[in-house]
């Protein structure tokens, strides 16, 4: 702020009134919203900064694999099967001869590929209704909210496997971004009520508070009180839910290919490789524990990302 | 209840003006809220009106109906629970009640605007100040973002927030209650607004941030000849500024007078006891009178006076009768039965 202007008295004619009252507002320095006190909070958490580490590697293996092993995933030696880890193949060798290393690594693009698109699916979708549910109310609020809960009503597992089941039955041979488009969309569409309720929740929080008022009273229409003054307030709880719902979809995706309703081979999945190893158990455990342990190391990650970001924009927990 | 307050002191040969009567006139105004006890008269054929350059300081103690009122006018009456039930706002001559949402959102803000009791829940906590000013020129007159930004500077230079540049990226909550207060203000007068409805604008602040703030929408008001309708439940923030006051209670008009009438001389019991429930000086020791008994239900209001349950000067006919506004002198309305006997001052 070096604007020399800005020195200047100005038109206010700075009365000793004023000035002693600005003495009491905080010192004038970095603008701070919710968001930048957020990030600073969060940047001295070592939950934040575990996950986020964590995160970040399974990202770039999930972008860039070739970093991580040279072995090709689809490479088979059949005489090799089940083979314990070795130094030439660290994970050891699964049932079809194949480097479970190099699975283990493939396998993170798609569960992050299902579990992000899901999410962002559900949350589109539940975000969009939530919004126009908590915004309008009364029937609208009844029609969605009585609509969402039959689907919340559902099992998920058995509701996914009965709509899997019949959209890519068993016998069918879809091709990979069939089968993978597939059951994202049915894990939105069994998912979005969750994030419907969430947004629907935090749209009414924020509706009658009176800076939502104030705008209307001057003047502003619906929609830029939506999209101004709801969503930008009603944010914080939807992106915590949204992350920890990326690992969740991740564990379904698993369960769901576990099943065997879900992806399945050609595509590369850790949940397809616990499937595809559940017998050898006692055998030849590597080739089940490694994916498992990846899993399970992902969904944590996720949802400890959510809880620490919670944290940070929840001022009341702090 | 159809007896209309006449504005004698209309500001005579203003320019353009193709209507009769006051800039912005409440006329026999009915606002019911239904609930799960029953229906609630929150506002029961209040009348009043406000020209440019003129105060108007409507005056009551909570549930009186003075806000409702106001969300009325402003059109952000929450309905349901809200209904209008019958009466007409009148803004230069034209009914608002009867006109579409899109045609009376583009009065809001610039023909008639508002500014609340709680500056901070009323300010977006997620944007800057300046982007909360400049969206008022975003909106309706569809400026640019770093002309919205100028204007945002300069506003809050009228409305003495000092360092207005550097503090035009911070947020409502680096702002003392007085700051917010003027930033409100800053929004609310932004485009040069006919009516300026202060709702409680000093409830939440010091008394010395009080007079400052007063002062300055004392001062916003001569510069730009706009209409003030200053609803307040403090009659000394009313005495220095206003020019006429609506005493309120129980979602009627009791009293409507000239500042200087009513504090010289209050002609019904309610006015009267607020005026002597104010703490003074020579009361030293004394105990603090105070009206007796609790403002009305509005589920259950009383019979014939909504006030006889608490009134000194109650006789028999205030029980069963209604009391219409009668007329005082002038522009000057009291309803009590017996306001000349409130005037003389001859309890029962």
């Amino acid at each position: 702020m070096s604007d020399p202007t800005a020195l200047q008295p100005g038109p206010v004619t700075t009365d000793a009134q004023a000035t002693t009252e600005s003495q009491a507002t905080a010192p004038v320095g970095k603008p701070s919203s919710l968001w930048s006190d957020a990030w600073h909070e969060l940047r001295r958490k070592p939950l934040f900064i575990i996950s986020s580490v964590l995160l970040l590697v399974i990202l770039v293996m999930a972008a860039f694999p070739q970093l991580f092993t040279s072995v090709n995933p689809e490479w088979a030696d059949l005489k090799k099967s089940l083979q314990p880890p070795s130094s030439e193949h660290i994970f050891g060798i699964d049932i079809q001869g194949r480097d479970v290393f190099a699975r283990t690594i493939y396998g993170a693009r798609t569960s992050i590929l299902v579990g992000v698109l899901a999410t962002l699916a559900s949350t589109l979708i539940g975000g969009l209704f939530g919004i126009v549910a908590g915004y309008l109310g009364r029937w609208a609020d009844t029609l969605i909210s009585r609509f969402a809960e039959i689907f919340l009503g559902l099992p998920y597992v058995l509701g996914a496997i009965i709509v899997l089941s019949t959209l890519a039955p068993v016998s069918s041979d879809p091709s990979r971004l069939r089968i993978m488009v597939i059951v994202i969309l049915v894990m939105a569409l069994l998912g979005w009520p969750i994030l419907m309720r969430i947004s629907r929740s935090a749209i009414l929080a924020v509706k009658h508070s009176d800076y939502v008022m104030a705008a209307r009273g001057l003047g502003a229409s619906p929609m830029r009180i939506v999209f101004r003054h709801l969503l930008p307030n009603a944010l914080a709880p939807i992106i915590v839910v949204a992350t920890i719902t990326v690992g969740s979809y991740i564990g379904v995706e698993a369960t769901l290919s576990f099943l065997g309703v879900g992806l399945r081979s050609p595509v590369i999945s850790w949940g397809l490789a616990i499937s595809e190893h559940a017998n050898y158990l006692r055998t030849a455990p590597h080739a089940l524990l490694f994916p498992a342990a990846f899993l399970s190391a992902t969904v944590l990650t996720f949802v400890m990302l959510g809880d620490a970001v919670r944290d940070a924009l929840d001022p009341k927990l702090r | 209840m159809t007896e209309m307050i006449s504005t004698q002191s209309r500001p005579a040969g203003e320019a353009g003006r193709n209507y009769s009567g006051s800039l912005l006139e409440v006329d026999n105004l009915l606002v019911e809220f239904h609930t799960r006890q029953g229906v609630a008269k929150a506002v029961n054929g209040v009348t009043y009106s406000v020209d440019a350059g003129e105060t108007l300081a409507v005056l009551g103690e909570s549930g009186s109906g003075k806000s409702v009122t106001a969300q009325t006018i402003m059109g952000i009456l929450d309905m349901p629970p809200g209904r209008i039930t019958g009466g007409e706002i009148r803004f230069r001559g034209v009914d608002l009640l009867k006109l579409p949402e899109a045609e009376r959102r583009k009065i809001r803000g610039a023909g008639i605007s508002m500014i609340f009791q709680d500056a901070l829940s009323a300010l977006n906590p997620v944007f800057p100040v300046g982007w909360q000013i400049g969206e008022m020129f975003r909106v309706h007159r569809g400026t640019s973002r770093a002309e919205a930004k100028k204007k945002a500077i300069e506003l809050m230079d009228k409305v003495r927030i000092p360092a207005a540049k550097q503090r035009v990226n911070d947020y409502p909550h680096q702002f003392s209650g007085g700051m917010r207060q003027r930033i409100m203000i800053a929004m609310a007068i932004a485009l040069d607004p006919e009516i300026l409805i202060a709702d409680e604008p000093t409830t939440a602040l010091d008394v010395t941030v009080q007079a400052q703030i007063m002062e300055l929408l004392a001062e916003l008001q001569r510069e730009s000849n706009m209409g003030l309708i200053l609803i307040t439940h403090d009659l000394g923030v009313v005495a220095d500024v206003a020019d006429k006051i609506a005493v309120m209670y129980g979602g009627r008009i009791v009293e409507h007078a000239s500042v200087h009438e009513l504090y010289a001389n209050p002609a019904h019991p309610y006015a009267k006891g607020l005026l002597e429930s104010i703490p003074r000086v020579d009361q030293k020791g004394q105990e603090l009178y105070a009206i007796k008994g609790t403002p009305p239900n509005l589920l259950r209001m009383p019979s014939g006076c909504a006030f006889h349950p608490r009134c000194p000067y109650r006789r028999d006919n205030c029980v069963t009768d209604v009391p219409p506004l009668y007329e005082v002198d002038g522009s000057r309305r009291s309803a009590c039965h017996y306001w000349r006997e409130v005037l003389d001052g001859t309890a029962g």
